[in-house]
């Protein structure tokens, strides 16, 4: 199958590698940053106002994709639930020695418990790790949109981006 | 099958009144459209075809195709789809292209 | 007739994005408006749209569909603006004052007389032909949409998506999140209809994406039961082998949506047929004007597309309908089309608005050439 968002609906990982959005392999060593995920030029750009630390900037045209100033991320995860393509997600990698939190939007039914232990997926939707969650978050500012924080094995920090969801399988 | 909790919207009223379909009590909330009050009760055929005596279901959901007509309170043809459900209706499957009766 | 007839400076048959965008500018400007509406709710589809709208931060992006519709209503509540609703318009007559609309309202037959019209009546969804497809429990996708998000009811089980627009995935994610699956979204093109940030979320979800297949058949006695799709061959013809069956008991139909247009080939404007549009369209210019002197479109009307944009040609139809009327000075008119334009061409650009910007440059370019 030809890869690439337009054609599985998945960012490839060189549509990944290329984007201004995701920041370096140095920056994820130095703490929590985030993980603009967004790799196709649509007319958008509240994710530039979300940020208070100045760290993303689209400009004009507002097609231009999101470019994440790492250094100036401040990991603060604001930005998460201004994207109406929940396509932005929050790393910090060096969590523990063998564990990672990662940060998602999720607007499904149920909401698991903070602690309890989910099956991760990936871009796929695909079981990948178990994960542990250790935050839920729903604000007046998110609108709606939770934000779900997972403690998983570091391998897959850059892998894991959803809870697994019954009643989705491949035909 | 009714949606009282949602991820992003607030919960749900209940239904606050009861409408007929072919004589069967359902629940009902004032002002829906008769159409969503019986999807919630699981009814899908709305009417059959006047040839062939096919099934036939919403499909628009805004009043323009009229594949979900249905006989209300005795008038045929009426798009469920678009007209609010008031407790007590009496809603039958409309056979064909319905009969008025006398005024 | 005259005696009971209403009377306003401009009257806009729609209470949509469009629609109620074009009231607000009219009635900011000081006209007199009254919104015609054929159903019991404002707001047209805004309501069911609970996603974060795209586009620009300063005008509403990031911000939930029915929200903006909330504020629609409460500009025009507080404006002033009359909008009747359970009002179809039926018919429209050229008078010397202007244009005499008819509508009905509670079965009766009234009439409003309007220096100008604004017509901003959206669009309708298409519908696609395939066996099995009159079974209930195949239905347009924005129906669905309607059933789960505004009055909460499920349409079934398990679903079928046919189309990868935005409105198939928009409505795919959205019966997820009310509790229906999804077991698949077909697509019959090559490549995903709509924006890649909505085909991600459907595959995070685990629904799969088909791109090159198509619904082929929906088996079932009185309802949907069973759903089998195939794989295209280069000519969109099913490749032999590649069928496939499963169970679902609702189909959803997301394949375009034509502009509603009878109002405007009733006041006799011309059109021109633009596929990409949707189809036939009245040839409007920059002004939104139409070839009938006075009579304007916005929104999906002039071609479907997004509320976000439905919004700015309403409210360059209600500036210029309101400078027509001398209410707004030629100058400052001027200024706040420009500004609105500048915000329309920014929604239109990239590769996904390149399309519609050619297109409507097609449209604009019609209106120039002599009829």
């Amino acid at each position: 199958m030809i890869r690439g968002i337009q054609f599985t609906g998945i960012a490839s990982q060189e549509e990944l590698s290329a984007s201004p959005g995701v920041p370096t392999e140095e920056r994820f060593e130095k703490g929590p940053v985030a993980v603009i995920e967004c790799v196709q030029e649509i007319p958008c750009n509240p994710c530039e106002h979300s940020c208070s630390s100045g760290a993303i900037f689209v400009g004009e045209p507002i097609t231009r994709l999101p470019v994440l100033d790492a250094a100036k991320c401040i990991g603060c995860g604001e930005c998460l639930a201004s994207c109406p393509g929940l396509a932005i997600f929050w790393v910090h990698k060096n969590y523990t020695d063998s564990t990672s939190l990662v940060e998602f939007p999720y607007e499904y039914l149920p909401l698991p418990k903070e602690g309890s232990i989910v099956p991760c997926g990936g871009r796929d939707g695909a079981f990948i790790s178990e994960g542990r969650v250790v935050k839920i978050k729903k604000t007046r500012q998110s609108d709606g949109t939770t934000l779900v924080r997972v403690e998983v094995p570091k391998d897959y920090f850059m892998d894991i981006r959803t809870i697994v969801r019954k009643g989705a399988r491949d035909v | 099958m009714r949606v009282p909790f949602h991820p992003i919207l607030d919960d749900d009223e209940e239904p606050d009144c009861t409408i007929y379909h072919n004589g069967e009590a359902i629940p009902a909330k004032t002002g829906e459209p008769i159409a969503a009050a019986l999807l919630a009760a699981g009814v899908k055929v709305f009417r059959e075809t006047a040839k062939r005596r096919r099934p036939r279901g919403i499909y628009c959901g805004i009043g323009r195709c009229t594949d979900c007509v249905m006989v209300v309170d005795g008038e045929p043809n009426v798009r469920t789809c678009v007209t609010p459900a008031r407790a007590g209706m009496r809603i039958e499957t409309q056979k064909g292209l319905g009969e008025w009766k006398a005024p | 007739m005259e005696g009971s007839m209403k009377h306003a400076q401009i009257v806009i048959v729609g209470a949509g994005p469009a629609g109620l965008s074009a009231g607000i500018e009219a009635a900011k400007a000081g006209a007199s408006c009254v919104i015609l509406d054929e159903n019991a709710k404002p707001g047209g589809q805004l309501f069911k749209q609970i996603h974060k709208f795209f586009g620009s931060w300063e005008h509403k992006a990031g911000v939930r569909g029915y929200t903006i519709g909330s504020r629609l209503l409460r500009e025009t509540e507080e404006l002033g603006v009359e909008t009747l609703l359970d009002a179809p318009v039926y018919g429209l007559f050229p008078d010397e004052k202007g244009i005499i609309v008819s509508y009905m309202k509670n079965g009766r037959e009234e009439a409003v007389l309007g220096k100008k019209l604004i017509l901003a009546t959206g669009s309708t969804e298409n519908a696609l032909a395939f066996p099995g497809g009159t079974l209930p429990g195949v239905m347009g996708a924005g129906c669905a949409q309607t059933m789960v998000n505004v009055h909460r009811v499920l349409p079934g089980k398990r679903a079928v998506m046919v189309g990868s627009g935005n409105v198939g995935l928009i409505v795919a994610y959205q019966l997820m999140q009310a509790g229906t699956d999804v077991a698949v979204i077909v697509e019959a093109a090559p490549l995903v209809g709509g924006y890649g940030v909505h085909a991600s979320k459907i595959r995070r979800a685990g629904t799969p994406i088909l791109v090159g297949h198509t619904i082929t058949a929906v088996q079932g006695k009185t309802t949907v039961e069973a759903v089998s799709i195939a794989e295209l061959d280069a000519d969109f013809q099913p490749r032999a082998g590649t069928e496939k069956t499963f169970e679902a008991d609702t189909v959803c139909v997301a394949v375009g949506l034509s502009p509603l247009t009878e109002l405007a080939w009733m006041a006799g404007c011309d059109f021109t047929y633009i596929p990409s549009l949707g189809g036939h369209v009245p040839i409007h210019n920059e002004n939104m004007e139409t070839t009938v002197a006075g009579l304007y479109a916005a929104g999906d009307i002039t071609g479907s597309e997004e509320a976000s944009t439905a919004m700015e040609e309403g409210r360059l139809a209600g500036i210029a309908a309101a400078e027509s009327l001398g209410l707004i000075n030629k100058d400052e008119a001027k200024k706040m089309k420009v500004a609105v334009w500048a915000s329309m061409n920014a929604l239109r650009t990239g590769p996904f608005g390149q399309k519609r910007t050619e297109a409507k440059a097609q449209l604009l370019e019609s209106a120039r050439r002599p009829q």
